[in-house]
C-alpha cells in the first residue's frame, strides 16, 4: 500500500516545507519568509510571483544554498538539503545580473561547472557545443563577455546553468533587463528550452503577465507567504484572495450579502438587490458578507437590464478592445471591458446611464 | 564694455598661482637631474654636459650595495605587503557589516595615521631588544619595518578592486560547483589581480623611497639607497648624488607609468 504513496513522492522535484527566514532577532526582526510550503515537481514550469520584497528571491536563494532557512526543510526529491552549500546542490541559477565571469570567454563561461565537476575534457567540448547550440549562440564562443550584447549574455547565462544538466533550473528574474521585444523573444524561447531538456524550471518575476503565458503553475506570494499556489487559469479566474486578484490582471470587486451556499455553489445578494450565482474560493469560512470579484471581460455594458446599474465615467479605446469606467449607483467604480468590432463603436458615451450584465459563471467569491 | 563671465574654471588669479605651483614643485627637480649630467666637481656651477657622474655612481660599491638592499628589501616587503593585504581587504569586504569592522579598517590603516618618526623610534627600541635577545640583525628587521607600513598602501587598491566586484560572480561560480577555494582561485583572485599588482608596485615605491624608518632601523653597514644619498649628503658633496638621484626618479616614474596604465586597462 505504500507504493502509490511513493510513486506520488517522486514526481516531486523540489519541496520547500515550512519555511521560515528571520532577518535580525528580537522585536525589530523581519520575517523574510513566513511558514512557506511550495512543492514543485519534476519537469514544472513554476513561478514564484509577486511584489518587489515579497520574499520571492528569499525562497529561490533558499533553494540555490546562498540563504540558509531559520526554520523548514528543502527537499530534493525527497532528501533534506537546506544544510548543503551551494557547490554541492545540483541546482544551478541564472541570475539577474546574469554574472558571467568578466575574465573568461563565452565558451569558458559554459564550461565552468562541467570543469569544477570534473568531468573529461573529451565530454566538455562537445557538451559545451550543443549548449551554445541550443541557445544560438555557437558562433560567439571565443567573444569576451563584454563584447556581447545583453540579449546575449542572457542566453550565454543559460547556457551555462543548463550545461551541467541541473535537476533544478533556478530564474531569478532573467527577463527583466531586457526591452519589450526580445523579452517576448526570450519567453519563447524559455518555454522551448524547458520542454527540450526537461528540467525542471523555478521562475521567479514580478510581471503578470509574464507569469501567466510562461507557467505551469504559479505560487503567488505577498510578504514572505504563499497566497495561491495554482495553474494560471486557476489564478486569474479563480483568485483565493482579494490581493491575488488585484495584482493578476485588473478586476472589479464588490460587496455582497451571502445567501446561502448549495453544491459547492453560493448564491450571493448584490447591492441592487438581485442575487446571482458565484463559485467559491478554497479556504472560504462562511459569513454573512462576502466580497466578490468580477473580471471586466467578463460582464458586458447594457442599455436595459443587466443585475446591476450606474453611469458611464470614462470611455477608453484600446485597439483590441474598449475598457468602459462606470460609477455605480450604490457607489464604487466597476470596469468593463468589450471586445470592439468594425463597424460600430461601443455605444456608449460619458455620462450615459449603463447597466451591467454579468455573466453567469463569472462571479467568484473570496476569503478574507 | 566687459562683460562678466560666471565660470568657474577661468578665474583671476587662477594661471598665475598654478605657474607658481608648477615652479615650486618641479623646478627644483628639474635643477637636480640637469646637474647630474654636469661634468664638473661642483653642484652649482655648470661645467659643461657629461655621465661621468653616472658612470662614477655605478662604479661606486657602496651605491651597489645599498641599491641592492634597496631592492630587495622593496621586493620582500612589498610582496609580503600585497599578500597581506589582499587577505585583510577579503576579511573586510566579504562579510556583513557587524561592529568592531571600522575598527578593523582604522586599525589596518594605522600607519598612515602615526607619525612616521614615532614608528622609527618605536621600532628601534623593540628592535634593538630583539637583537640583543636573538643575536640575530640582519635585513630581517628593516624588511619586517617596511612591510608593516606598506600593508595600508597595498590595502587601499586591492580594497577598492573587490568592493567594485560584483559578489554575484563569486555566488555564480559557488552555483556552478566550485567550492571556495576554486572560487577564489579561478574567479576572485584574477578579477583582482589588477589591484593586487597596483597595491604591490605601490608598496614597492613606498618602500623604496622611504628614509626615516630605515635610518632608525638599519644595522651597521645597511645603509639603503636613500639613507646612503642622506649620509652623502653630510660629507663631500659631488654631483654623484644628482646622478643617483636622477635614476631613482627615472625608476619610480617608470614603475608609476606601469601602475597606471594597469589600472586604466579593464576596470
Amino acid at each position: 500500500m505504500l507504493e502509490p504513496a511513493a510513486a506520488q513522492d517522486k514526481r516531486i522535484a523540489i519541496e520547500a516545507r515550512g519555511i521560515v527566514k528571520q532577518f535580525g532577532e528580537g522585536p525589530s526582526a523581519l520575517r523574510a519568509l513566513d511558514n512557506v510550503s511550495v512543492a514543485i515537481r519534476e519537469n514544472e514550469f513554476f513561478t514564484l510571483l509577486g511584489p518587489s520584497g515579497c520574499g520571492k528571491t528569499t525562497l529561490l536563494r533558499m533553494i540555490a544554498g546562498f540563504e540558509y532557512p531559520t526554520e523548514g526543510a528543502i527537499l530534493l526529491h525527497g532528501e533534506d538539503i537546506a544544510g548543503l552549500p551551494p557547490f554541492k546542490r545540483p541546482i544551478n541559477t541564472v541570475f539577474q545580473s546574469y554574472a558571467l565571469f568578466p575574465h573568461l570567454s563565452v565558451w569558458e563561461n559554459v564550461a565552468f561547472g562541467l570543469q569544477m565537476l570534473g568531468r573529461p575534457s573529451a565530454q566538455i567540448g562537445p557538451r559545451v557545443a550543443e549548449m551554445l547550440r541550443l541557445v544560438h549562440m555557437e558562433d560567439l564562443a571565443q567573444r569576451r563577455t563584454d563584447q556581447i550584447s545583453g540579449g546575449q549574455a542572457q542566453r550565454v547565462a543559460l547556457a551555462r546553468a543548463l550545461a551541467p544538466a541541473p535537476k533544478v533550473l533556478l530564474l531569478d528574474e532573467p527577463l527583466s533587463a531586457l526591452d519589450y521585444k526580445l523579452r517576448k523573444e526570450m519567453q519563447i524561447e524559455l518555454k522551448r528550452m524547458q520542454s527540450e531538456t526537461g528540467i525542471t524550471f523555478v521562475f521567479v518575476t514580478h510581471d503578470q503577465e509574464e507569469a501567466l503565458t510562461m507557467s505551469d503553475r504559479i505560487a503567488v506570494m505577498s510578504k514572505g507567504k504563499v497566497l495561491q499556489i495554482g495553474s494560471p487559469w486557476d489564478i486569474y479566474d479563480k483568485p483565493a484572495e482579494r490581493f491575488v486578484a488585484d495584482f493578476i490582471g485588473e478586476t472589479n470587486f464588490l460587496t455582497a450579502a451571502m445567501v446561502g451556499i448549495e453544491g459547492g455553489m453560493a448564491r450571493v445578494r448584490l447591492r441592487s438587490g438581485i442575487e446571482i450565482p458565484a463559485t467559491i474560493a478554497e479556504g472560504y469560512t462562511p459569513g454573512a458578507q462576502a466580497t466578490i470579484v468580477v473580471r471586466p471581460e467578463h460582464a458586458r455594458a447594457v442599455k436595459t437590464g443587466g443585475q446591476l446599474a450606474g453611469k458611464v465615467e470614462n470611455v477608453v479605446y484600446f485597439g483590441t478592445d474598449t475598457h468602459i469606467y462606470i460609477v455605480l449607483d450604490e457607489g464604487g467604480p466597476f470596469m468593463v471591458r468589450q471586445q470592439n468590432s468594425r463597424s460600430q463603436s461601443c455605444g456608449f458615451e460619458v455620462g450615459d446611464r449603463v447597466g451591467i450584465d454579468i455573466a453567469a459563471d463569472a462571479a467568484q467569491v473570496l476569503r478574507d | 564694455m566687459a562683460r562678466a563671465r560666471f565660470d568657474v574654471r577661468s578665474q583671476p588669479g587662477f594661471g598665475t598661482i598654478a605657474l607658481f605651483t608648477f615652479v615650486v614643485l618641479y623646478l627644483p627637480i628639474i635643477t637636480l637631474v640637469a646637474y647630474a649630467f654636469n661634468a664638473s666637481e661642483s653642484l652649482t656651477a655648470w661645467g659643461g654636459f657629461s655621465l661621468h657622474w653616472f658612470g662614477e655612481a655605478a662604479r661606486n660599491t657602496a651605491v651597489q650595495d645599498a641599491a641592492w638592499r634597496s631592492l630587495v628589501i622593496a621586493l620582500s616587503a612589498a610582496s609580503v605587503a600585497a599578500v597581506a593585504a589582499t587577505m585583510a581587504a577579503i576579511a573586510t569586504t566579504r562579510t556583513a557589516a557587524y561592529r568592531g569592522l571600522g575598527f578593523k579598517y582604522a586599525f589596518i590603516n594605522l600607519p598612515l595615521m602615526v607619525p612616521e618618526i614615532v614608528t622609527a623610534v618605536a621600532l628601534l627600541i623593540v628592535f634593538a631588544r630583539v637583537k640583543v635577545w636573538t643575536g640575530y640583525s640582519g635585513l630581517g628587521y628593516l624588511i619586517l619595518a617596511h612591510t608593516a607600513f606598506c600593508i595600508p598602501f597595498a590595502y587601499l587598491p586591492i580594497r577598492a578592486r573587490l568592493e567594485g566586484m560584483d559578489e554575484a560572480l563569486e555566488r555564480a561560480a559557488a552555483d556552478l560547483y566550485a567550492p571556495p577555494w576554486q572560487v577564489f582561485r579561478r574567479v576572485t583572485l584574477p578579477l583582482l589581480r589588477p589591484g593586487i599588482i597596483a597595491g604591490f608596485m605601490l608598496a614597492f615605491v613606498i618602500s623604496l623611497d622611504d628614509v626615516v624608518i630605515s635610518e632608525f632601523v638599519k644595522s651597521g653597514g645597511q645603509d639603503t639607497l636613500p639613507t646612503y644619498m642622506l649620509g652623502q649628503l653630510r660629507r663631500t658633496v659631488t654631483p654623484e648624488v644628482n646622478a643617483i638621484a636622477a635614476a631613482f626618479l627615472a625608476l619610480s616614474v617608470v614603475l608609476v607609468t606601469i601602475f597606471f596604465f594597469i589600472n586604466r586597462k579593464k576596470t
